[in-house]
């Protein structure tokens, strides 16, 4: 298999990781879902550096972010599909 | 079925069996350590193990000291141990402690004495441990008597890709087998506290473990905590990695305990698991050292340590085998990693054949190959503190 740039754990994840270094703004990446190895093509909208995460679609205040299947958070900026998620624009629901 | 796999290793006279052979010099208090680190420096083949406590603690703390000063000694990669501190009855007690596992330790107090004549009488003591333990040999033992320990640090995304579920796959193949196996991080579950709970053997384990996570909660976390703790958990490092909430940390953090065993009791700090070989939860601080230093005051001998973006933890007295699944952090740290499992993140490598070269690594280190922190001099001896002393 081609090496991908985002792997995706869980189908109803609605962010990826990023696990190649010096990832650009414009790149069609190789997507892969680990859980089944499906796989898919999504651009990046940013230059986003590597373990960092992606959004797989457009994200709105409130929204819950899904990694694992699992939830991760709050949206608490907007967020377009292929842009990084990270502190920033998402928060911890605990403590 | 039994794995054919067999270690050369030290059967200690409890029956346990340890990988290292180590003579163990341990203050009581923090005020023998110079002692202490005087014997060692004296006596080659022996090792000091300063700490900052030891004085006027009480209580649930205290009893956390005895038992984790009497686990460290009785650990099977001790093959004898001087124990020196302040005064005669605290001393003393360790030294019964210790004592319980049959093998070689005497205990020696500076009160009355002084630092130089205790210095003297104890290295003499601690020489004749060393032609002891350095005569011991080591037999062949099967690889599931060990009794393995885990803990993640410097997390990143790819832990939870790659490292943790590699540690995961290892305790899936050899604990059916007999091996005895720990996670700890009570604070670091929080988010999937209730993917751990449902890992437990019977619901009285299960409920004994949410009223430990429940207690971090709410005796340290709610009754100090300033802010969010967004600048402690995750930390800057597990940011820097692309981590952003501790439920994100927790749900990889989890990865390490696999996907089939359950855990079979809770663990107080430092306790040694008493019902017989399995997966055991302890309640424990995330912090590196704090955690290794429990887990082998447990009883532990070796330790398995997936980092993401490098955590460098080593310990005294249990060799700690780093395993990593971020290709920077193997481009840029190699000399910290043991068991490069970055082929899983290109998908050249599957979780299962990481988990296999994870147990060679483990054989080839109870054989005897110093861990990367080992060779490199990590020795974090760290005491958790419940308290403040009285």
């Amino acid at each position: 298999m081609t090496t991908p740039h985002l792997l995706v754990h869980d189908p109803k994840d609605n962010v990826g990781v990023v696990v190649v270094e010096g990832l650009q703004a414009g790149t069609e990446m190789l997507c892969v879902v680990t859980h089944d190895d499906s796989d898919f093509r999504l651009v990046a909208k940013m230059d986003v550096p590597i373990g960092h995460k992606v959004a797989l679609r457009d994200l709105a205040p409130g929204d819950t972010v899904v990694k694992y299947g699992q939830d991760i958070g709050r949206i608490v900026e907007p967020v377009r599909q292929g842009e990084h998620v990270h502190v920033h624009n998402l928060k911890t629901k605990r403590w | 079925m039994k794995t054919a796999r067999k270690i050369w290793a030290w059967r200690r006279e409890n029956g346990r069996v340890g990988i290292r052979n180590h003579v163990a010099i341990l203050p009581v208090d923090d005020i023998s350590n110079a002692a202490c680190v005087a014997v060692a420096n004296n006596i080659q083949g022996t090792i000091a193990l300063p700490h900052a406590y030891g004085r006027l603690q009480f209580g649930a703390d205290l009893d956390l000291h005895f038992r984790t000063m009497i686990g460290t000694g009785a650990n099977p990669n001790v093959a004898a141990c001087v124990v020196i501190g302040i005064e005669p009855g605290w001393t003393q007690k360790i030294v019964d402690g210790i004592a319980a596992t049959g093998k070689p330790v005497a205990g020696f107090w500076i009160e009355g004495n002084g630092d130089i004549a205790t210095i003297a009488a104890a290295s003499r003591k601690a020489k004749e441990f060393v032609h002891h333990a350095s005569e011991q040999v080591r037999v062949e033992c099967d690889l599931e008597e060990l009794w393995i320990a885990a803990k993640c640090g410097e997390s990143d995304t790819t832990t939870g890709l790659a490292s943790c579920p590699t540690v995961g796959n290892m305790y899936d193949k050899l604990i059916p087998l007999g091996l005895y196996g720990c996670f700890g991080e009570t604070s670091e579950l929080t988010g999937a506290e209730h993917l751990a709970a449902a890992r437990a053997a019977t619901p009285e384990v299960r409920e004994k473990f949410m009223r430990t996570w429940q207690a971090y909660q709410d005796e340290v976390i709610e009754a100090h905590k300033t802010s969010d703790l967004s600048d402690s958990q995750p930390t800057k490092g597990n940011i820097a990695g692309g981590l952003t909430t501790i439920e994100e940390k927790a749900l990889g953090n989890l990865e390490k305990i696999g996907r089939k065993v359950s855990f079979i009791d809770v663990l107080e700090p430092a306790e040694a698991p008493a019902r017989g070989p399995g997966l055991y939860f302890m309640d424990t601080s995330s912090a590196a050292a704090e955690c290794c230093t429990l887990q082998a005051a447990a009883g532990y001998v070796l330790h398995i340590f997936p980092t993401g973006q490098g955590n460098v933890i080593g310990n005294p007295i249990m060799p700690v085998i780093k395993v990593t699944g971020n290709p920077r952090t193997v481009r840029l740290m190699s000399e910290h990693v043991d068991v490069d499992v970055s082929g899983i993140v290109r998908r050249a490598m599957t979780i299962d054949q990481a988990g296999d070269a994870l147990i060679d690594m483990i054989v080839r280190t109870a054989n005897g190959r110093y861990t990367a922190a080992e060779a490199l001099g990590h020795q974090e001896f760290v005491m958790t503190k419940l308290y403040r002393s009285a």
